[in-house]
Order: C-alpha cells, then structure tokens, then sequence
C-alpha cells in the first residue's frame, strides 16, 4: 500500500505539489513580466497606447546616451554599497561568530543589529535629512567644534548621502547570509590550520573566507538587486539630483509613456539577471546550502 | 402609547407625501413628456440619496472638507480621492469607471481630453456661467485684451465643438470639457530674512550669489518653464513661445541648466510639496520654484517666507472638474448638481484662505468676510489676523498679500503651466539633466 502512493502509479503527484508556487509565480510575476514584455512593443501618443509591433523604444532607450550614463551611476552606487555593506557585514558576523564564543550572547547581539529594522525603511531614510543638513545636527557639531567653518554640503543632498543610507538600509541583508555560513564553519577547521602553523590571515583567507562565500555571494545578490531596483532613495537623499534606471523610468511613467519604460524596465531586468547568473556561476548556492 | 401614536401618523405622513409624489411626477411626466428631463428630478429625489460621486484630482483641489461640506448640503455623498495629476491621467486612462468627477489640471487635461474618457460639459445647465472670470471663460485678461498664449491658457482647451469631440474649439461653444474651478499665479519663494535684499527679477533663481543654494521642481513640464523664465530674464535665451519649445529650445535650455548644475547652483529638485517646505524651512535653499500653500506653510512656522512676484510675471496655472463619460441618468444629474454647488461661493471661500481664486469670485467673495476679501483679492493690509481654512493664524494685522490685489497677480501672467508638443523628447533630455 505504502508502495503504491509513494511509487510508480501517481506520475500526477509531483505536479501537484509544485502546483502551488507554479500557480503563485505565474499570476505574480510571469503574467506581469510578459505584460512589460508585451508593452515594450506597442506605440504610444503620451495618452493612449496602441498594439503594435515597434523597436521604436529600445532603438531609443539603446540609443540614447542618458541610458549608458543612468546604468553607470546606478553601478556604481550598486558597487560602492555593495563594497561597504560587504566590509560591514563580514566584520560583524567575524566578531559575532568567533569573539563572542557564548550563544545566547549571539543570539542577542545578532537580535541587535536587526532593531533598527523594527521601523519602516523611510523612516530610517528621512531620519537622516536632519541630522545632516545644513542647519542639522552632525554639521551644528562639527562647526562647534571649530573642525569646519562653514557647515558641509556635501553631507546631504549628494552622492555620498545616497550610498549612506544604502548601507545602512541594506546592510542587515548582507550579515544575515554571512553570518549563517559563518556560523556553520567547524571551529576544527579553524584550529586544525593553527596547528598546522597557519598565520592568523592565512585562516582568513584560506579557511574562512572561501567558507563563506555562499553568504557573500546571497548578500551580493540582495544588496545589488535592492540598489538596482531603488528609485526612492535615490530621489530622497540626492535631493532630486542624480537619477538612477528606475527614477528614469518613474519620469517617463508620469507621463504616461509606458512603453519607454517598459522597454527600459526590460533592459534592467536583462542587466540583474546577467549579474545574478554572473554570481551564481562563481558561486554554486545551491551545492552549498544543501551542505 | 404617544410614542406609537406618533409612529402611526409618522408612517400615514410618509405616506401620503409618497403618494402625492408619484402622482405629480407622473402628472409631469405626462406632461413633460416630450422634453423628458423636467419631471425627472422629482422622482429621481427619491433615490438621489444612494448616489456616490468619486471625484478624484489633486490633493491642492480635492479636499475633504469640501466634499463633506457637499455632502451635507446636496444630500448624496461625495467622496474625495487624492492622485496627482499625472496620476489622475494615468487613472482616466486605464480605469476610467473608478472616477466619477476628475479635476483636471488644464496641461493635464490637454493631454487627456484626446483619450475619449470624459464628456464635455452642457454649459447651460451651470447657472453660474455667466458670472465665471473672463480669465478663465474667455481667456481676456481685466482690461479686455488677450491674456499670455503661451503655455496652456484654459481658455485654449476649454471648449470642444460637439458632445463627441476630442478635439479642442478655438472659440467659446455650450460645450465645455471642464468647469474651471480654482487658479493661480506662481513665482519663486524666497528667504527674505536670509537674502535680505529686495528681488524682483525671475534671473536671481541663477544669481551666482545663490550658489548651492537654489531649488527646481523636478516635475519636468514645470521645472523646465520657471528655468526659462529665469534665462530668458537673464537674456541667455530668447524663446517664441516658453510653453511650446522646438527641439532646439529644449537642447539650448538642458545645456543651460546643466551647466549650472555643474557648476554647483542648485541645492536640490524637489518633487513633492513637503520636500519643498522641508528644503526652505531648514535653510537649504533661500530660493526656489514653490507652490502658494507651501509659503504658507513656512510661514506659519515662523519663518520669513516671501511669494515674490517678479518683474517678468507670474507662471499661471488652474483647475477645471470634468464629468467622466460613463457618467448618465441620476448620477450625471447629480453631478450637475454638485458642479452648480461648488461655484456657489462656499468653496471659493474656502480655497481663497489657501491663496487660491475662484473660478466665480463674487460668489466666493460674498463668503468671505471684508477683512478676509480686502487681503485676498483686493491686495489690502489685513485689519485683523488672517486666518488659514483650518483656523490657523497665518497672517498678522496690517500685513498683506505677497503680489498685491487679484488684479495685479492674474494680470501679469507670462506663461502657463503645460505640456509641450516635444514633450517625450523634453522628458528624455530632463533626465538627461538629473543625471548629468
């Protein structure tokens, strides 16, 4: 009896359970992704959108050299933060999975670092507009402290206000990952290369390091997507003077011209996909996380 | 026992009024029975109360004390729902049977008129037509003549020449694609307390003495007009029409602006209304593009906040409500009413404590008390405090209006806000700008 639901006589079994998320994916992101698709496509007069057949858009989304410079500076945010979230993030779970030997203080210093987390992602953003504005806090003090004259500009309203609040949104998205590779390394392991007259850098780099790369490689591909896909942030904190892909793309949908932007939501779908499959192929995930 | 008594003769009462209803509404539509429409409201009375109107538009015309004040006078309900105006299109555009009543910015409605969505408006059944601002009913300015063309002058897309256009009329027909509603004139905003030198020239927006120290609006059909303005006072660019640019235009003004981005003399492009308050509250900027309300806003913190109007003129802008197409029978009726209500002065009152006008202003004038009439329209020192919709103080006595009387404001437009025929080309060099 047990043979039979398990074995050969139900091929209709397996197709029913991953029905479900087959069901979820398709009317959540495949209908909506084939619509972009579609739209791409089509023509449109800024007010009605017409089926059509036209390359009109990506001839003018690829041809443009607004797109070339939109998709640099929307790397390089992605690369910067993706640098400083890394650094942030290894470090933390370092200490958090070898100095702090105790679980319970793991847990409860690892439960910390998830606190700012506790409020709404613009809140932590717009927090920043007044602390280091003009008139805010961080300048009133360096002024008062006579290390500047004049309160520092560059603070807010510019590129390095932007990859700030990146890092510290995104941050938590890179230890999360890290830390749970991390902690699955065997302390053995570690103390096996001391007796075998490892140096405290050749554990890292040669032990802990490449053990961790599944994490490295998940945080990677959250940190990069989320920055990829942001145009608030980038509207917020560079006061409206850097634009990203997709506060291009919010431009254009503004003022209805849907299929320009579909065309370029397409080409951005493209790139971080490219880049994903690029992290994946350095790094195979799925062999790691079934370790 | 007096109780039930009352509730038996309550029900006879109901009754017979019931009775007596259908009796005279059939003896008018007998009547009436060609012309239809004069018996109708005496039974639709009867069910008028179960009719909802969603009228959706800008947060600055959409407000819900209004259409809660609507509500309790006209006896059916109206519900009021905010999208901007670019979401408003977009809206109209893809869901149109969710709206009812669309407030419509005019430069949006020149874009949005083409989509078929809405039905132009019988002129005729708005009593108060007659008594509409020739600002907006002719497009002649106080003493007669032609106001600005350039931009879109409501009057411009006004009129349509039948109920099935979508065309604009070039001159006044009985169908109009919306009842204008409110208006303004726009200038920039200043910190007079951190300039502390009169400004009266649109070319200061550039003025190196700023530097770092400037705001745009990031909405580019705006933002691109307030930077010409601010060129063509500078006598850097000389523009045939500032609301319609050619190619050229648009590639000279980008270049311009870039140039100045560069050169570091803008602080920020703002794109909603608190981003600009914040910006000028907290002293990033001392001048910038900005709405009416948004110097109220500073100002009512206590900060010396000025709603200069400049020597070039102002940037003009309104509002008009349109009837969406789906719209018939009881509900359209209804709508008609509302469209009669809103012109009725209560409204106008209401937005005139904003710095808006009326479309109607005697009606609204007549709502308002001569202190409050004296400072909004006329351009008087306030004799008393002047007081916000809500009741907030928002003025001293003896101050009065930034730019002087309705006359002087409205008289001196320059342009107005718009969509241009370039306008995809204009979008994509506007990003172009924000990303160089």
């Amino acid at each position: 009896m047990s043979g039979r639901s398990s074995g050969s006589s139900s091929p209709v079994a397996p197709y029913l359970q991953v029905a479900p998320l087959a069901i979820v994916m398709i009317a959540m992101v495949g209908i909506p992704l084939a619509t972009v698709v579609l739209l791409s496509f089509w023509e449109s007069d800024g007010i009605s959108i017409y089926p059509a057949f036209t390359l009109a858009n990506y001839r003018e989304v690829l041809t443009s050299p607004v797109t070339l410079s939109l998709f640099l500076k929307t790397l390089q945010y992605a690369a910067i933060t993706l640098v400083c979230t890394a650094l942030i993030g290894f470090t933390c779970s370092y200490f958090l999975v070898f100095h702090v030997r105790d679980l319970k203080w793991q847990i409860g210093l690892f439960l910390l670092c998830t606190i700012p987390f506790w409020t709404s992602n613009i809140i932590r953003m717009v927090s920043w507009i007044p602390f280091l504005g003009r008139e805010g806090l961080f300048n009133g003090f360096l002024v008062q402290m006579g290390l500047t004259s004049a309160p520092l500009d560059v603070l807010l309203y510019s590129d390095f206000a932007v990859i700030l609040t990146y890092v510290h949104l995104y941050t938590l998205f890179m230890i999360v990952p890290v830390f749970n590779s991390m902690a699955k390394i065997d302390p053995n392991l570690v103390e096996a290369a001391r007796d075998a007259g490892a140096r405290p850098w050749q554990i890292l780099c040669y032990v802990i390091i490449p053990l961790t790369k599944t994490g490295l490689a998940l945080g990677t591909i959250f940190v990069v997507t989320l920055v990829m896909g942001d145009f608030f942030v980038v509207r917020v904190m560079s006061g409206g003077q850097s634009a990203s892909v997709v506060s291009a793309m919010k431009n254009e949908i503004d003022q209805l011209y849907y299929p320009q932007a579909s065309a370029m939501a397409v080409l951005l779908i493209m790139v971080v996909l490219l880049m994903v499959s690029a992290v994946l192929r350095i790094v195979d995930i799925r062999s790691e996380l079934a370790r | 026992m007096s109780t039930k008594g009352s509730k038996t003769s309550g029900v006879g009462r109901a009754g017979i009024t019931r009775r007596d209803i259908l009796k005279g509404s059939a003896a008018a539509l007998g009547a009436a029975a060609g012309s239809g429409v004069i018996g109708a409201p005496v039974i639709w009375a009867q069910n008028i109360k179960d009719v909802t109107l969603n009228q959706v538009g800008p947060s600055y015309s959409v407000i819900a004390d209004i259409a809660q004040k609507a509500s309790a006078d006209l006896g059916f309900k109206i519900v009021a729902q905010t999208a901007e105006t670019t979401a408003l299109m977009a809206k109209t555009v893809s869901q149109p049977e969710t709206i009812d009543i669309a407030d419509y910015e005019f430069w949006g409605l020149q874009k949005a008129w083409r989509s078929g969505k809405l039905q132009p408006i019988d002129v005729t059944k708005v009593k108060e037509w007659s008594k509409m601002t020739p600002l907006m009913r002719d497009g002649k300015s106080f003493d007669g003549k032609d106001m600005s063309r350039q931009g879109t002058l409501p009057f411009k897309v006004l009129y349509t020449e039948s109920a099935d256009s979508k065309e604009f009329a070039k001159g006044a027909t009985n169908f109009a694609t919306v009842m204008p509603t409110i208006f303004n004139a726009d200038t920039l905003g200043l910190r007079a307390d951190l300039i502390k030198r009169p400004v009266d020239s649109w070319a200061e927006l550039f003025n190196p003495e700023f530097k770092g120290k400037t705001a745009l609006v990031n909405i580019p059909s705006i933002g691109i007009m307030d930077a010409a303005m601010a060129l063509e006072a500078r006598g850097d660019l000389k523009y045939a029409d500032k609301g319609n640019m050619t190619r050229e235009e648009i590639d000279k003004t980008i270049e311009a602006l870039t140039a100045l981005k560069k050169a570091g003399q803008f602080r920020a492009f703002w794109s909603t209304f608190d981003e600009s308050v914040n910006l000028m509250a907290a002293g990033e900027v001392v001048i910038q593009s900005m709405w009416s309300p948004a110097v109220t806003a500073v100002k009512s913190r206590g900060i010396d906040c000025v709603y200069q109007g400049m020597k070039q003129g102002y940037r003009g802008w309104g509002l008009g409500m349109g009837l969406m197409r789906h719209l018939e029978g009881l509900k359209l009726e209804a709508a008609y009413e509302y469209l009669n209500w809103y012109v009725s002065g209560w409204q106008g009152a209401f937005i005139a404590r904003q710095g808006y006008y009326s479309s109607v202003p005697e009606t609204a004038k007549a709502n308002l008390t001569p202190n409050e009439v004296g400072y909004w329209y006329d351009g008087k020192p306030a004799s008393e405090e002047i007081k916000d919709p809500y009741g907030a103080v928002m003025d001293k006595a003896g101050n009065s209006r930034d730019g002087g009387s309705f006359e002087q404001r409205m008289g001196n437009i320059a342009c107005w806000n718009t969509v241009m025929d370039e306008d995809r080309y204009m979008i994509q060099r506007w990003n172009d700008f924000v990303s160089s």
